[in-house]
């Protein structure tokens, strides 16, 4: 073990920094698809497509900034604003002609709407950007790489994916946990999702707090999208792949705080990333076999609290 | 609609299918695959009485096309292939279903996604047995101990495919009206109430699961042997996905939604994929979008509203 341990150390340290990267992404796609859900009791299957969205939109306006000429470090904002305009644009759009359309039908029915949305949203993203890979890694170069000590030596790695993911993830985190405990909004929020019904006879407007939480989810999933752009170039079926792993970390998460999103997302992204160092057969089936694990422990999800039966 | 209706509904409804595909000749293979999946997507409908959408029953399509695809080798004979597939797929359904059942809702649908995804993981990963992406040709097999020509093989899937329809589709009907049948439906308004009548919502669950893996597993072996070639794609969650629109697409509300359902797919899907090659996805999803806004008792329910008023008038 301890040879083990000495010939694969560094290995190990820069599996750790990968798996906190990767799981930054998959936080904020994961976060913004529980929000939506807890609203409107949805599972948003085009979710991935806003993130690959997100991530193509970035990644266009990037190279649109270099190619004028402009600085540099105004690409780090630039993924900021394409996220946002992907959120503002598309959200409000998708909640007010579609999901709104479905309010009360059956679940399968509102599920299968953004299955939909998913197809449509594919097809679409393929026919603005292409299908070849699009790359834009002007963030990433402009940080330059820092070198990590870890133990006698030190591993080196892009001060974006270790500062920057990491560090907007972590603001995300604080600031909605903040944002749904102290602020009337937030509590707005939390009540719709506790219980629409009541909610909307204390007064509040749940089609109002509904919109915004959708607008929000997707200007967070694009968002995770347009983070992850500069580290991994785009191609098609990028969102497929997005939507079922943000599944399994909701999934194994379980409904609810937003805290458990974060540490799931940490456990998934982590197991992946050995995965890839160490067995790359599994490194698809990872997050899966983590979810099947925690579910036949606990079956409401790592964080969930088991529903009281109704009869 | 009485039972004799229905009989002869399903009668005349194969009889279209062999004209078509006797006066259209591409359309056979299009009619197979579309009644192969209509095979899968009758176990969808199953689960969908009980409330549950699962979202990865390609998993038993793919499991049963990839047994045909190595069991060809040693048992080239199709009327062996085909049941031993089916009751391997149900086999899985069942190590599976004990697990899966213990769960509702999202639970249900994500577990089913993420297992399907697991196969496909191993299908795609172990090239040494699977050949990854690439797929694995199916070998020539008998039907019936003949070695037929392609002409006749086809003909032969497509009654195939259409006598497997036919069966599963009455013994639905009679699984439906049948006490475990109506007690799906209980799982669907209120499980405690099932329970409290001394079923058990796992075990009414867990049986139609089991049959339902055994319909898609048939499906998966007819696919198989008309496509002649398996790829991981087929338990990808978007193959799943398709299954569930399929479901929609044709109504849940009959064992005949499945069939028009994938039928109407199969050809929307041939005809998007001519007109315009790179959007034909973006057509289907607005024909989903189209029918749940408008239709939602899918193209069943359509036929019977306009029969009603037609009736009525």
């Amino acid at each position: 073990m301890a040879d083990w341990l000495s010939q694969n150390g560094l290995l190990l340290g820069l599996a750790a920094l990968d798996g906190l990267s990767s799981a930054a992404a998959i936080f904020m796609v994961a976060v913004g698809l529980n929000l939506v859900f807890g609203v409107l009791r949805i599972l948003n299957i085009a979710h991935g497509s806003l993130y690959a969205i997100g991530g193509y939109a970035a990644a266009s306006l990037g190279l649109f900034l270099t190619a004028r000429g402009l600085p540099a470090w105004m690409s780090l904002p630039a993924l900021v604003v394409a996220a946002a305009l992907v959120g503002v644009l598309l959200g409000p759009l998708i909640e007010r002609l579609l999901l709104r359309r479905v309010e009360g039908q059956e679940p399968v029915l509102q599920l299968l709407v953004t299955f939909a949305l998913f197809m449509v949203l594919e097809d679409l993203q393929k026919l603005v950007w292409g299908v070849q890979p699009v790359v834009s890694d002007t963030p990433v170069r402009l940080l330059g790489n820092v070198e990590v000590p870890f133990g006698a030596d030190t591993i080196p790695f892009t001060a974006y994916q270790l500062f920057v993911l990491p560090g907007i993830a972590l603001l995300t985190l604080v600031g909605l946990a903040w944002f749904l405990r102290r602020t009337l909004a937030g509590r707005m929020i939390v009540a719709v999702t506790e219980d629409r019904e009541a909610a909307r006879a204390m007064g509040i407007d749940a089609a109002k707090v509904t919109l915004l939480c959708f607008t929000a989810g997707a200007a967070l999933a694009a968002l995770g999208g347009a983070l992850a752009s500069p580290t991994a170039s785009l191609v098609p079926g990028v969102g497929a792949q997005t939507i079922v792993l943000s599944f399994a970390v909701v999934a194994t998460a379980g409904l609810g705080r937003v805290e458990g999103a974060a540490v799931t997302a940490l456990l998934i992204g982590l197991g992946r990333a050995f995965a890839v160092y160490f067995e790359p057969e599994l490194e698809v089936v990872v997050p899966y076999i983590i979810m099947v694990l925690v579910l036949l422990v606990r079956p409401q999800g790592l964080f969930g609290t088991p529903e009281t039966r109704r009869i | 609609m009485s039972r004799t209706t229905e009989i002869l509904l399903a009668l005349a409804a194969a009889a279209l299918v062999l004209l078509l595909a006797w006066a259209v000749p591409w359309l056979r293979f299009v009619l197979t695959i579309a009644l192969a999946k209509g095979l899968a997507v009758l176990g969808i409908l199953l689960l969908l009485r009980a409330g549950q959408v699962s979202f990865g029953h390609a998993l038993f399509l793919a499991f049963a096309a990839y047994a045909v695809a190595f069991g060809a080798s040693t048992i080239p004979e199709a009327l062996i292939l085909l049941p031993l597939a089916a009751i391997g797929a149900a086999l899985l359904g069942l190590v599976i279903g004990l697990f899966v059942v213990r769960y509702r809702e999202i639970f249900f649908g994500m577990l089913n996604l993420a297992l399907s995804m697991v196969f496909y993981s191993l299908l795609e990963k172990f090239y040494a047995i699977t050949h990854g992406t690439d797929g694995i040709r199916l070998p020539p097999i008998t039907f019936a101990g003949q070695t037929l020509g392609s002409e006749a093989q086809g003909w032969a899937m497509l009654v195939l495919a259409l006598v497997l329809a036919l069966g599963f589709g009455a013994l639905v009907r009679t699984y439906l009206a049948s006490p475990m049948g109506q007690a799906l439906a209980g799982i669907k308004t209120r499980e405690a109430r099932l329970e409290f009548m001394g079923a058990s919502g796992r075990s009414v669950l867990l049986a139609a699961y089991v049959l339902s893996a055994l319909m898609a597993g048939a499906g998966g072996a007819v696919l198989a042997m008309t496509s002649r070639h398996v790829t991981p794609a087929l338990a990808y969650w978007t193959a799943s996905g398709e299954l569930v629109f399929i479901a929609i697409l044709g109504g849940a509300g009959s064992v005949f939604g499945p069939f028009l359902g994938a039928v109407a797919y199969e050809l929307t899907r041939v005809y998007a994929a001519a007109l315009v090659a790179d959007a034909w996805q973006m057509i289907l999803g607005m024909v989903l979008l189209l029918v749940i806004l408008f239709a939602p008792g899918g193209l069943w329910g359509m036929g019977r509203a306009l029969l009603a008023r037609r009736r009525a008038a």
